[in-house]
Order: C-alpha cells, then structure tokens, then sequence
C-alpha cells in the first residue's frame, strides 16, 4: 500500500482486490483532478482581463461535448466491470466459500456478543460459547459471521479485513472473511447505535491453526 | 377603510395575473394588451409603498421581500447550525475537556476551586435545586455523549432543512424567478408567503427541540429506525417528534413553495422568454421546484409513519421475532427523498455558478443545451440511485450492481458541466470580482466533491469506506464547497440589485479567501481520516487505538472549523452593515444581460415599468461586430443605441 495513504493494514483475502480497486479510482481521479485544475488555473492566468484583452464569442462546441461524454462514460462503465465481481465475491450470498469456522455475533446496545457453537459444532445448543466483544478465529481459514442485533441497527466494521455489514434487529446476514495474518485486531460499530455508540468496541484476534486449537481446547473443552 | 383600500388594490393586482399569465403562456407578442396592465400596475406600485411596516416586511406579498427573508432567515439559522458543529468539533480534538467560554476551569473540575466567571456560573448550577438546561447537556462545559449525537444529528438537519434549501430555492428562487423570466410576481403571492411563514414556525419548532426534557433528536439527521422509532433506545422523547414534526411542516412549505416556482415558471415568462432562453439558473430552480414536489411527500410519508410508530404504538419501522415492520424501509422511503433532496441542494448552485461565471468572462455559457440536458440527467438519474447509501444496509447485496452503475453514470452530466465551465472560461476576459472568485471555487471543489463521490459509489471500496469520515468530506465539498459558495457568490452577485448597495469588497474579499482556506483546511484532512478508517459520529475517537494517531489532525480540523465559523461572522456582519452603509449601486453593476438588471434599482412592487420582451439568449457577451461586449436580452433586434447589424 501506498504508504501517504494511512490505511490500516490489511490482513483479508478479498480485503487486497478492495485495496486495489481504492488505487485504481485513486490514479483516476487524480488524474481528473490535476488535469482540470491545471487547466482552471491557466485559463484564469491566460485569459485574466488587462487592457487590450476581449473575450471571444465562443458558444459551444458538440464535437468537444461528444468526446467528453463519451470519456468519461466509458471510464465509469470500466470502473463498473471491473468492481462488479469483486462485490459480488465479498457480499453475494449465493458465492460465499464454504466455511472452516461459524460465529454467531449479536450486537445489542452497546456490545458486540459473540457465540461459538462449542464442541457439537451447533448453535442453540447447551455447550454453546458466549464472549463479549472477543472474536476468536483462525489463520488462513473461512470464516463465516452469522450476524444480527437484538435492538436497534449496528455496522460491524473490521478496518483490517476490509468487512463492514450492518446488523440488523431479527434478521441474519451472513458475511465472510479469511485473515492472512495473526494478531490482535480492532472491531468498531460504524453505524450511529445511541448515546455509547462511539464505545462499542471489539477485539478480533487472529490465531495461527496451533494456537487456534489450544484457545479451542481451553475455551470448550470437549465433553 | 385604509384596510378596504388596501384589500381592494390586491384584488386588483391578482386580476391582472390572470389575463397577464395567458399572453405569457403563449408567448404572444400583443403590446397593446402588456401596455395596459402595465398602467395598471403602476397605479397599483404607487399605493403599495404606502404598506405599513407588518405589511411590507413582516406579511409581504412582494416576493422580493419574502426571498430576502428566506435569505436573512437562512443566514441566521446558518449560525445556528455552524455553532453546533463548532461544539462538537471541540469535543473531537479534545474529548471530556470543558469548552472554552462557557466550560468550567480544570481547577474547578478537578478541586472545587472557583478562579474564572464559568466557575462562579458552574457553582451556582450546581448549588440550585433544579435540573438545569446546561447541567443535563454539558456537565461543567463537557459536552454528554448523548448531547453529542444531538449536535451532529441538528447540524446536518439544520443545514440541510433550514440553511441550504431556504437560501437557494427560497432565497434565490423568490427573489430571480420573478425578475430573469420578466413578470411582476410569483402566480400566488399569498401561497408564497404562507411557504416563508411556515418555514418560520418549522424553525421554531426545531429549535425548540433542545429544550424539551429527553433533549433533541439524537438518531442522525437520516433517522434511521429503530434508534428513531422508540424513545427506550436514545432516551430522547418529544425531541425526536418535534423534529419529525418540523420536518413535516418544512415539508409543507417546501411544497408550496415548489408548486409556486414551477407555475411562474411555466405560464408567466415575459414575451420572447422561450424555455431555450431561459437563464440557467431558473432552468436549475425550475428542475429543483420539480424534484422537491416529487420527493417531499415520500419524507413527509415517512415521517408520518414515524410520528405513528412513535405516538401511537405501530410498527411500520420496527421488527419484532413476531414480525411488523421494517427497519429497511425507512431507509428506502429515506433515501428515496434523500438522494434527490442532494441535487435539491447542489443543482441551484450549478445554476448560480453558470450566471456569474459567464458575466465576469464575458462570454456565453459554453453549451447552454448541454448545461441544460445535463441538468435534467442530474435529476433523473438522481431517483434511481438511492440504494447507493444502503450498499452495507442489508439490503440485497445484488442490487448493488444496478445502484452502483446508475451511481457512476452521475459522473457524466458531472463531467459536463465541469468542462463546460471551464470551456466558459476559455479565451474569456475574466474580471476577478468576489463573487467570480466564489464562482471559481465552486467549480474546484465541486470538482474534488465530484470525484470522491466516486469512491463511495464503487461497492467493494464502499464497504471499507462507508460511515466514515471519507464520507462527510465528501458531503461537506459538495454542499459547502458547491452549495455555500454558490450562495456566497450569489449574495455578493445579486446583493445590489437586492438592497441597491454594494457589499463591502474589502470585507467580502477577506471572507473569501479566510472561507476558502480554513474550508479546504477543515474539510480535506477529513478524506485522510476516512482511509484511516474513522468512523463518523463517534464522540470520542481517542477509544479506539487504530485512531490513535489522528488525534493531531482532529485539532487541526477543529482549529481549521472555528477559523472558518469566525469567516462567516465577517460575511454576516457585512451583509447588514451595507444594507445600511454600503456604496449606492447603479442599476447594472455587472453589466449584465439578463432581464433581472433591467428593473429599476431598487426594485419597486410590480418589478418592471413595462414588462420587457424578450429578443436572444441570456449570455450574449462579445458577440461580434457590436460596440459593447453585451446586449440585454430585452435589447430589440436593430435598436439605434448599438447600431446593430
């Protein structure tokens, strides 16, 4: 990554096409950006008025408007095809990997509650694992978050992985990640939940498959 | 009997709409007919200055008078909400610290040590038995957590709601409308009125907002429900209802307003004011009118349901494991007003930069039809792309396909208009008078406000970038940097024909470049913030570590925001010193074509001795083989004076 950009770091699969695709329309619209002002700025300087100056009587030009239109038409629908799959990769739900893990998060007023299905690898049963706002999971592996809220609406957003989806109250959304990368990590609500909003904080921590294991074999010990 | 008199002359003056709105309608070019009630009118203008105070600036009919209340009406509540923003932007460079002035000493916190004036307040509230105002929002000068979402959620509507639609479709739209297309009214004075007067009790409404117990909404100016819909979430009470309330009856003036601005527009045009001659600044308030008679009632439909879901125990926004409603389908009723409710916003300052940019070139408008079409492209496409603000909402995710690509398309009428100004501006003769300054700055940073936009409009980037600063950069580019120069621009442009002075240009001048500066200064850094990952609407960022290293930039975003509210305390004083003081202005400063600058200065009820015709295109600046370089749009085809061709 650029590094006068500061992005968080990524750690996500998917999470490095979404990076890449920030550089494209970055470049794009820079590109726009200096071109139009450098011309802004010498036509101020070229055609300021000073004695003897006069302005010429210019119209329009159709042939000027067509290639315009048609430039930039063409550069959007670019931008378009290119991000389409992409999209379609991270949020389809008819294109999610299979997953390696499954967490339930349920975010409520202002916690995020997480739900491991324990040893039976089901969830609603008694060996069922809750942690508050600790998000436990493996390297390299599929991650499936089955999310939803208990009150009112609730952006899971993990800066690192590049993953935002709102929660919503009685509804499932399954949203997917695989970290590259072991470590601990922030999770944040981004979406305006009430009075403590701003505290709803999480923590992501990122196993490698070993370690995984252990933290499994302590926290539900098979029966 | 003063009384009758006075009824009897408006009667008079509605008749002669009448009969006046057929000729324009057609276009007919029967003078006969136009001479007569002319004469009329000025038998009726003559009476009219004789109005009471109530009459002439209170309950005016005029709607010169009604579009410079909208005007000072906006310019006041602008200072409302740029103080709002001011408090919060304290609370992010410097969380849990008392603001200055008011805010009680560290000593004071710390030791119950009484040393400055806030103190001495403090200790008195503390002392007293009630529950004071202060006391509940901002304990010893902190502002609360929950004060805090009221100020961001007032901010943005009262910006949104009481500053930029006022100013440009009230303002503005009363005040041109009339003049550039060459009638003597609006088609219905008293609707027009009734618009002004029932955005004055939404305003008050509003603001009374903060003073109820619970405190003023605190759910975001988009309301999302659930967190709007039921008091237990927020603990905010009648605050949220009162803003719903208001917001209705904003709605209802709006309405009016735009019923108003699109029949005058339609039926009473001067003879010869084609729609192909129109300025594009009344082609930009007429598609505004449009937009706001189709959006307006899906808000107002919302909120109704809002205030049910609310008062009367209904669960349109709300789901239970039972069933009911939908949180979603707020955001859809939402949005779907809300997106065009953006253009609302930006499309009259596109209309404000193409009139000043043209006059101080001294030029026509490069593509006048392409301007226009890219306008109406603007508006259209602007209904179908209300899904872009819910990428991550849960809605459908493949609907992200279609509202992306709609999104994107946006860039093209954008990137019309943005090369059209800029071929305005090729081998022109450009006079850098303030208000062609502002029009200049809007077309850079609508430039900036357009491209960022692409960013969030691109789904997979959106994800990473969605709810954070990135966004209210872009936001504020667009309605600051587009919308409030544009106003600036427009203030300092029209300010002569207005109040017959000029605004002081010393002052006007030092505003521009303090606005500019500390704008770019607060607004850009925030795009940084939103690649950093900052989320918007948090109170307190210095909570999470990965924000840890952007506490410095917040300070220089919140010293950049109190230079840029200190600007505007420049522009509002100037705006009412020079009603007073200001230099007398002639009646056409700018030398300027359009019909606006052939009324009298100032300008009387009635507008126009004679109702001119009209006989070319508003922007024939430099036209070839003619002595001045321009020829008013009412300048017949041989007059003498020119010596035509």
């Amino acid at each position: 990554m650029y590094k006068w950009l500061p992005f968080p770091e990524n750690i996500s699969t998917f999470g490095v096409g979404v990076d890449k695709l920030f550089m494209y329309i970055y470049w794009i619209t820079l590109v726009a950006f200096i071109l139009v002002t450098v011309t802004l700025v010498a036509f101020l300087i070229l055609y300021r008025h000073r004695p003897g100056h006069k302005a010429t009587y210019i119209e329009g030009s159709t042939k000027l408007e067509i290639i315009w239109t048609t430039a930039t038409t063409v550069i959007v629908f670019g931008l378009a095809l290119l991000s389409y799959p992409q999209w379609n990769k991270i949020k389809s739900p008819t294109q999610l990997p299979t997953p390696d893990v499954v967490v339930q998060v349920s975010a409520k007023q202002f916690n995020w509650d997480m739900i491991y299905p324990g040893p039976d690898g089901e969830f609603g049963t008694e060996d069922d694992l809750q942690l508050e706002n600790q998000l436990h999971v493996p390297e390299d592996k599929v991650v499936h978050i089955q999310l939803t809220s208990v009150d009112v609406i609730h952006s899971f957003f993990l800066p690192n992985l590049r993953l935002k989806q709102d929660a919503l109250p009685n509804r499932f959304i399954t949203v997917w990640f695989e970290a590259m990368e072991t470590g601990n990590y922030e999770i944040a609500c981004a979406e305006l939940c009430g009075f403590e909003h701003f505290g709803m904080r999480g923590f992501l921590t990122v196993h490698s498959e070993a370690d995984y294991e252990a933290w499994k074999a302590e926290m539900w010990p098979p029966q | 009997m003063q009384e009758n008199e006075k009824m009897s002359h408006e009667n008079e003056n509605d008749e002669h709409h009448l009969p006046a709105n057929g000729d324009n309608g057609t276009e007919s070019h029967d003078h006969d007919h136009d001479h007569d009630h002319d004469h009329d009118h000025d038998h009726d203008h003559d009476h009219h200055h004789e109005e009471g105070f109530v009459r002439k600036y209170l309950f005016s009919l005029d709607h010169k008078m009604i579009g410079k209340q909208f005007l000072v009406y906006g310019l006041l509540m602008f200072f409302v909400g740029g103080g709002l923003a001011l408090l919060f932007r304290w609370q992010l460079a410097y969380p849990e610290r008392p603001v200055p002035i008011i805010g009680a000493s560290q000593q004071y916190i710390d030791e119950g040590e009484v040393t400055t004036g806030a103190d001495k307040m403090w200790e008195k509230i503390y002392e007293s038995d009630k529950e004071e105002w202060l006391e509940t929002n901002m304990p010893s000068g902190v502002i609360t957590p929950a004060f805090y979402n009221m100020l961001f959620t007032m901010h943005a509507t009262i910006m949104v709601f009481f500053v930029v639609v006022p100013i440009l479709v009230g303002a503005f739209g009363n005040f041109l409308i009339p003049l550039m297309i060459g009638t003597r009214d609006m088609a219905f004075p008293v609707l027009n009125m009734l618009s002004f007067w029932l955005a004055v009790l939404a305003a008050v409404i509003m603001t009374a907002g903060f003073f109820v117990p619970g405190g003023h909404a605190a759910a975001g100016w988009t309301g999302y429900a659930p967190l709007s819909a039921d008091p237990q979430w927020t603990g905010v009470d009648w605050g949220q209802n009162l803003w719903a309330i208001s917001l209705l009856i904003q709605g209802f003036s709006s309405l009016v307003g735009s019923i108003n601005y699109i029949t005058t527009v339609i039926n009473m045009r001067a003879p010869g004011m084609t729609f192909s001659r129109l300025p594009l600044v009344i082609w930009s308030l007429f598609i505004v009118a449009i937009l706001l008679l189709l959006a307006f009632p899906v808000l107002s439909s919302a909120l109704a349901l809002l205030i049910f879901d609310r008062l009367a125990g209904t669960t349109f926004f709300t789901s239970t494991a039972e069933g009911g409603g939908d949180p979603l389908l707020w955001q859809h009723l939402f949005w779907f007003f809300g997106h065009p409710e953006v253009y609302i916003l930006i499309l009259p300052g596109m209309g404000i930069a193409s009139e000043i940019l043209p006059v101080f070139s001294r030029k026509p408008v490069f593509g006048y039809k392409s301007m226009v079409y890219a306008m109406i492209a603007i508006a259209f496409l602007g209904w179908i792309v209300w899904g872009h603000h819910m990428f991550q909402s849960g809605m459908q995710p493949s609907l992200g396909a279609f509202f992306m690509t709609t999104t994107m398309l946006i860039a093209v009428p954008s990137a019309i208009k943005t090369f059209n100004w800029l071929g305005t501006l090729f081998r022109g003769s450009i006079r850098f008078t303030t208000p062609m300054l502002h029009g200049i700055a809007f077309v850079s940073m609508f430039v900036i406000g357009g491209l960022s936009g692409i960013y969030m409009a691109n789904t997979p980037v959106d994800i990473y970038i969605h709810d954070t600063y990135y966004i209210v950069a872009h936001i504020h580019y667009v309605v600051f940097g587009g919308s409030l120069f544009a106003i600036f621009g427009g203030i300092i442009y029209w300010y002569p024909k207005m109040y017959g002075k000029y605004m002081n240009d010393t002052l006007s001048k030092i505003h521009f470049w303090l606005t500019f500066i500390s704008f770019n200064c607060t607004f850009f850094p925030m795009h940084i913030l939103g690649i950093g990952g900052h989320m918007r609407r948090i109170s307190d960022p210095t909570q999470y570590e990965f924000l840890q290293g952007f506490q410095g930039m917040n300070i220089f975003i919140t010293m950049s925001a109190f230079t840029l509210g200190f600007a505007q305390l420049i522009l509002l004083f100037n705006y009412f010193w020079s009603m007073a003081r200001g230099k007398v202005a002639e009646k056409n400063p700018w030398n300027v074509t359009t019909l606006e600058w052939e009324a009298p200065t100032p300008v009387p009820h009635g507008n126009f001795a004679q109702i001119p015709t009209v006989y070319r295109g508003p922007y024939e600046y430099s036209v070839p083989g003619e002595e001045e370089d321009w020829i008013p749009q009412a300048q017949p085809e041989h007059a003498p004076a020119t010596g035509g061709d």
